[in-house]
């Protein structure tokens, strides 16, 4: 319908947009009558996402043609841009910003260099760029469920974490139940996409790759190959972060500092 | 004397808890924290074991500034039983090994039995801990807090959550744990009576300050 009223394709993907972009405003309106207010939230992010993926987009027109080794600083900033915004999921955490950032960059920095190293992923910018960009978006998801879980779970088990503490528990001990847990919960979103692939739903790079003209077997498996890649790289930054989020929660005298109200 | 505190005290922002807390805890007493509401008893005690960082003044034990102790080792020696037991999933058993494994030592089923035996629950080593009362569970927290050969124990309101039939209970074995096996209790209440009824001495705080001190049928009565 949107394609007989608009012809141009700027026209139309602004339209399209606009279109998704209601789609997900009734759901928001519809959260809203049950008392969940979760529109400025989406508004922010609705509107970040756009103008981010759109000037990424421009940049990466203007980069078509640059040097292979040009992805490392773009790579690089989405992992702080990255850090930053998982980070807001943990609130209150003492050095929240400085464990995702360091656990995106462990996570899918290190794996996406892997990958590149062996071949897996390809150099050429428009698709390292494209390819690392998912495995970081899927490292923040994972790093800022671990952390916002972990947070949750110490708030409403401090009373348990202080007995441990309280009976000569050093203070990773006392918050290991909740880190092994922060780490499970986090990696449900990766696992279920592993595990539902191509039965719940096909990724857009396997349309893209069928129509850019690959066959579709290899199209099929190299689209098992990115969710592999993103699984290695969310688990391994979740793995990190709650790993360095653990001493973060606590002072050198094995004191909680995440606590109710503080 | 046991443990002092020296001008103890802790702020928060906006906030003074507790301030220029001078005080000591003598071998085999039961020393009772007795304050209204918000007056700062929990906090003064959450500083003894350094659960908390005093912001003013010191704490010392056996004469010992407390901060050259290694945290973990000063909570073994200055155990801690909390207003809810707060027991940790699986069996009495499990419980009672927590501290001491936490040092690498493997508490053995006599000293199991002998613990439970202390506090009235023999036979109850194999209990999973979801299946007990609530003054079941207080009587294993205060065996599990024993378990680590504390010198000290403090008690934040240990009986506040239980019926007066485990109220009782618990009161007999805190005058057991303070007079017979001479472990010195420091115990928060807001219960005068229960205060008269367990402790030598008083120590009573109001704002955060103590403002009275002393035995406990003299501070009582005042």
């Amino acid at each position: 319908m949107l394609k007989a009223i608009f012809h141009g394709q700027l026209q139309l993907g602004l339209a399209q947009a606009a279109a998704a972009a209601l789609a997900a405003l009734t759901v928001v309106i519809l959260a809203g009558r049950r008392g969940i207010h979760l529109e400025k939230d989406l508004a922010i992010a609705m509107v970040r996402g756009l103008a981010q993926i759109v000037a990424v987009g421009s940049i990466l027109l203007l980069l078509l043609k640059a040097p292979s080794w040009t992805s490392i600083f773009l790579l690089s900033a989405m992992i702080v841009a990255a850090g930053a915004t998982s980070a807001k999921r943990a609130k209150g955490m003492p050095g929240a910003f400085e464990v995702s950032t360091w656990a995106i960059g462990g996570g899918a920095g290190l794996m996406i260099a892997i990958m590149t190293l062996l071949g897996v992923i390809d150099t050429p910018i428009t698709a390292l760029v494209p390819i690392g960009s998912m495995m970081i978006a899927n490292a923040m998801n994972t790093n800022g469920l671990a952390l916002n879980r972990f947070r949750s779970d110490v708030l409403a088990h401090v009373g348990e974490i202080e007995t441990a503490l309280a009976l000569g528990a050093d203070g990773k001990t006392s918050v290991a139940p909740y880190v092994q847990v922060s780490f499970e919960a986090s990696l449900i979103p990766a696992i279920d996409s592993l595990r539902s692939l191509g039965i719940v739903w096909i990724p857009g790079l396997m349309a893209g790759m069928l129509l850019s003209g690959a066959r579709p077997i290899y199209a099929a498996i190299y689209q098992f190959v990115l969710l592999a890649m993103i699984f290695a790289s969310s688990g391994l930054t979740s793995l990190v972060s709650t790993l360095l989020i653990r001493s973060r929660v606590m002072t050198p005298a094995d004191q909680l500092i995440l606590r109710p109200g503080q | 004397m046991l443990l002092r505190a020296d001008k103890l005290g802790r702020s928060v922002p906006g906030k003074v808890l507790v301030t220029e807390a001078t005080f000591e805890v003598r071998k085999a007493e039961i020393l009772a924290i007795v304050g209204p509401s918000g007056s700062g008893k929990s906090s003064l005690l959450r500083l003894l074991n350094r659960l908390d960082e005093p912001t003013e003044g010191n704490v010392y034990l056996d004469e010992v500034d407390y901060r050259q102790i290694a945290p973990r080792e000063l909570r073994r020696r200055v155990g801690m039983v909390m207003q809810r037991p707060y027991l940790f999933a699986g069996t009495v058993l499990d419980n009672l090994r927590f501290g001491p494994r936490q040092r690498g030592e493997d508490l053995s089923l006599e000293a199991v039995e002998e613990l439970l035996a202390g506090v009235g629950l023999s036979g109850f080593a194999s209990r999973d801990v979801s299946n007990l009362s609530g003054g079941e569970a207080q009587r294993v927290s205060f065996a599990r807090a024993l378990a680590n050969t504390p010198e000290v124990l403090l008690l934040d309101e240990p009986t506040s959550a239980l019926d007066d039939d485990a109220k009782r209970e618990v009161e007999a074995l805190i005058q057991r744990i303070g007079h017979e096996q001479g472990v010195a209790c420091v115990l928060v209440t807001h219960d005068a009576a229960q205060a008269a009824r367990l402790a030598e001495r008083v120590l009573v705080l109001e704002s955060g300050r103590i403002v009275r001190i002393g035995l406990a049928a003299e501070v009582l009565r005042a």
